[in-house]
């Protein structure tokens, strides 16, 4: 095992890890990250759904309760993400369990706002024109209207020129037009001097024991061809480390480092989020898309272009209402699922079975006129991990299937939630016939891209493991930055609110960083500019 | 429901490791006094594939194949090519799936349940293994048991390989699978690529203002 040093040791390259990344070496810092994921460019990417390909960089990682899809690549989920790019509205940051404030009190929608700026222009986010919406967009968003409501375009982290409208967005954007960590943050950092490392998975932290340096952290290297083999190991002492592991990996790394480390906070690996991610299907009837909608993409083809454009087009903001009781705040969103995820959806037929046989091949056979929505609903924070696995962030039982020791049970008020917006989305989808609504199997467990709060930030040690400066109670100079430090569910899609904090978290790292010995400076004017990050030859 | 799973974890990864299939079909013989259940004897293997294209047909199931002496495996329950003709099997077997060291247990696990089901089913049809030769309704009724079973989650993972055969092609290039006319994509209609590999949509929006925007949105499109 060899030992080696950096300055600023950088766990993970999605978004909580490639913003701090890019600060710290753009003002001086030497920075190493680590990743436990290939690194594949954008010309390495496919659209191909042939496993081996996709499933070298999204995990479909099973805990009890839930299963969480997730990026595990260099670039993390922002590689795989749809990215839809909106701000959590302000009550989300008003949230309290048992009269107790979940979120910093340092950290509202006004304070966030700031830095949400920054990062829109710097991904930079879009505003999808209505001439932008996919058909899916369009028909949820006639939808809404034709039952009363409103609906929105959604801003996306997409270069709207270049994008193929292809609906492969999941599997890593082709064209190059998503606007990933691949796109931004981490080209800009590595242009300052950082350095990634790919297939090196941490397993735990614990004390340097060079003078000056605070945190030995130990790896793994993980076979390309099969990580579930690892084919070596070593150890880096930092002077600063930041964990942006994801909501799946930090609360294991840390939960593993808490012998090495003496101890860590109650509520790492507690508070765990899926989001409030709650989906259904709705099925149009083509005959009533047109008779009611008034809407033809084709001469006698209302609608039938369930795979066709940007993922995410549209998003109800009417149960958005800060007035309404919490818990039933929640946003309705149009989403393509590939059909890699064709499984889920019950066939509407009485009886059992109620995902396979028969009728749900004849449901299938309407696969174009199906539209995915997603209800964002206020979870209760149910989720708790259990002892890490030997190494790594979960059992991996395949390339790209693994078991986590993650146990998710939903509160009475969550599955209400839930309820809740089914009937909402049932009320829309049937109304005089425009379609029918159905349920996704299993609809207690849940499934979500948008882990979070594993390890949050807060201000009571209670119920919180960081400081309101993302920094690791008790363990000066380590940093949380990714998705588990977001205290609660956001009733939108995550990545800018991950980014945000991550962007409002490196001025504090940097003052870490220069606490510690490190010439390095910070400037909030400093932007990344757009690029595309290049994999060593 | 959390020990099951981790038992199911347990077993899982275990059976990862080949030797240790060797409890499950000893079980299997065990449940199996007449000596016609599926052993790991070469003709296992023979028997293996038409039990996992019983399994994949009863997800998805489909017309009967024109075969020499019929076609046990599938049932004729649907019109149409089913998951089998999708190539479920060589999915269930294509190494980047990952799952073929469980194949031998899961399959002699699959036909000791289904004699279990019904003891007929041994003798019914000599050299046919067990869950080939239950009916339809009855291989629907057992698959439902096992995904409702302790070993519920590994059975779902296996269904689930059969429904990626059928609605993504997963053992082959999607853009050759739908040029060559996949029966799973062509059933569900996937659309064709623009060219060569590649899928761009020159129209994908209708361009119209559908809905009024809410009231509460930010000049960025976000909720207040």
């Amino acid at each position: 095992m060899s030992t080696e040093k950096t300055d600023v040791l950088v766990i993970g390259t999605g978004f909580g890890g490639a913003i701090p990344a890019f600060h710290l070496a753009a003002g001086g810092a030497k920075v190493l990250m680590l990743e436990r994921g290939p690194w594949l460019d954008t010309s390495d990417l496919s659209q191909d759904y042939q496993l081996g390909t996709y499933t070298r960089i999204l995990d479909l990682v099973m805990g009890t309760g839930v299963e969480v899809i997730a990026g595990n690549c260099v670039g993390g989920s922002s590689v795989v993400y749809l990215a839809a790019s909106m701000r959590a509205p302000t009550f989300v940051f008003e949230r309290k369990a048992n009269g107790v404030s979940q979120w910093p009190a340092s950290v509202t929608r006004g304070s966030l706002d700031p830095w949400y700026d920054i990062v829109e222009e710097n991904l930079p986010v879009a505003q999808q024109p209505w001439n932008e919406v996919s058909y899916s967009g369009g028909l949820w968003a006639g939808a809404c209207a034709r039952a009363g409501g409103t609906c929105n375009p959604v801003p996306v982290a997409v270069n709207l020129s270049q994008c193929g409208r292809c609906g492969w967005m999941a599997t890593g954007c082709v064209y190059g037009a998503k606007r990933s960590m691949l796109t931004n943050y981490l080209p800009a950092a590595v242009s300052a001097g950082a350095e990634i490392r790919p297939l090196h998975e941490v397993q735990f932290i614990g004390p340097a024991a060079s003078p000056g340096y605070r945190y030995a952290v130990n790896y793994l290297t993980i076979n390309p061809d099969d990580y579930r083999a690892q084919t070596g190991g070593g150890v880096i002492e930092a002077k600063v480390v930041v964990c942006a592991a994801g909501a799946l990996g930090t609360p294991v790394i840390l939960k593993r480092s808490a012998q090495a480390l003496g101890s860590i906070p109650n509520a790492v690996g507690r508070y765990f989020s899926p989001n409030g991610d709650h989906v259904s299907l709705a099925l149009f009837n083509e005959d009533k898309v047109k008779e009611l909608l008034g809407l033809e993409r084709a001469p006698g083809v209302p609608y039938a272009a369930h795979s066709i454009g940007r993922s995410i087009g549209t998003t109800s903001f009417d149960q958005l209402d800060p007035s309404l009781p919490e818990g039933l705040r929640y946003a309705l969103q149009q989403i393509y699922y590939p059909p890699i995820v064709n499984l889920m959806p019950e066939d509407g037929v009485e009886g059992d079975p109620v995902w396979f046989g028969a009728d749900k091949k004849e449901l299938s056979k309407k696969w174009p006129s199906w539209m995915s929505v997603l209800a964002m609903v206020e979870d209760e924070n149910e989720g708790v991990f259990g002892t890490p696995p030997p190494t790594g962030n979960f059992t991996r039982l395949a390339s790209a299937a693994s078991l986590a020791q993650l146990t998710y049970k939903p509160s009475e008020r969550t599955l209400a939630a839930r309820a809740d917006a089914d009937v909402k989305v049932r009320s829309i989808v049937e109304q005089d016939g425009l379609g029918s609504f159905l349920e996704w199997k299993q609809t207690e467990n849940s499934l979500s891209a948008h882990p979070l709060a594993s390890c949050r930030m807060g201000d009571d040690p209670a119920i919180s493991a960081l400081d309101d400066h993302n920094e690791l109670r008790g363990h000066p100079g380590l940093f949380v930055t990714d998705g588990s430090a977001v205290p609660t569910s956001l009733c939108v899609n995550p990545s800018i609110t991950i980014a945000a904090l991550a962007e409002r978290a490196a001025p504090f790292i940097a003052q870490s960083a220069q606490a510690a010995g490190i010439s390095v400076d910070y400037s909030e004017d400093r932007r990344p500019g757009s690029g595309q990050l290049h994999r060593p030859r | 429901m959390d020990l099951t799973r981790r038992e199911l974890i347990r077993r899982a990864t275990l059976a990862f490791v080949a030797f240790q299939a060797a409890p499950a079909l000893k079980l299997a013989r065990a449940a199996d006094p007449t000596g016609t259940f599926p052993s790991p004897d070469p003709a296992s293997a023979a028997l293996a594939v038409p039990s996992w294209e019983a399994f994949a047909d009863t997800l998805i199931p489909g017309a009967k194949r024109p075969l020499p002496g019929g076609d046990p495996a599938i049932a004729g329950a649907a019109e149409g090519p089913g998951a089998v003709q999708a190539g479920a099997v060589d999915l269930l077997y294509f190494p980047a799936t990952g799952v073929e060291p469980i194949l031998g247990p899961c399959v002699a696990e699959l036909n000791m349940r289904a004699a279990g089901y019904d003891n007929t089913a041994l003798t019914r049809q000599p050299g046919v293994a067990p869950f080939v030769a239950l009916s339809f309704q009855q291989r629907t009724e057992l698959v439902l048991q096992m995904f409702d079973g302790p070993d519920g989650a590994l059975w779902e993972a296996l269904g689930a390989v059969v429904f990626l055969a059928y609605h993504t092609a997963g053992h082959l290039n999607t853009a050759t699978a739908v040029q060559t006319g996949h029966p799973g994509l062509a059933a569900i209609g996937f659309p064709a690529p623009l060219l060569g590999d590649l899928w761009w949509f020159q129209n994908h929006s209708y361009a119209r203002e559908l809905a009024s925007l809410h009231p509460g949105t930010t000049v960025n499109g976000s909720p207040a």
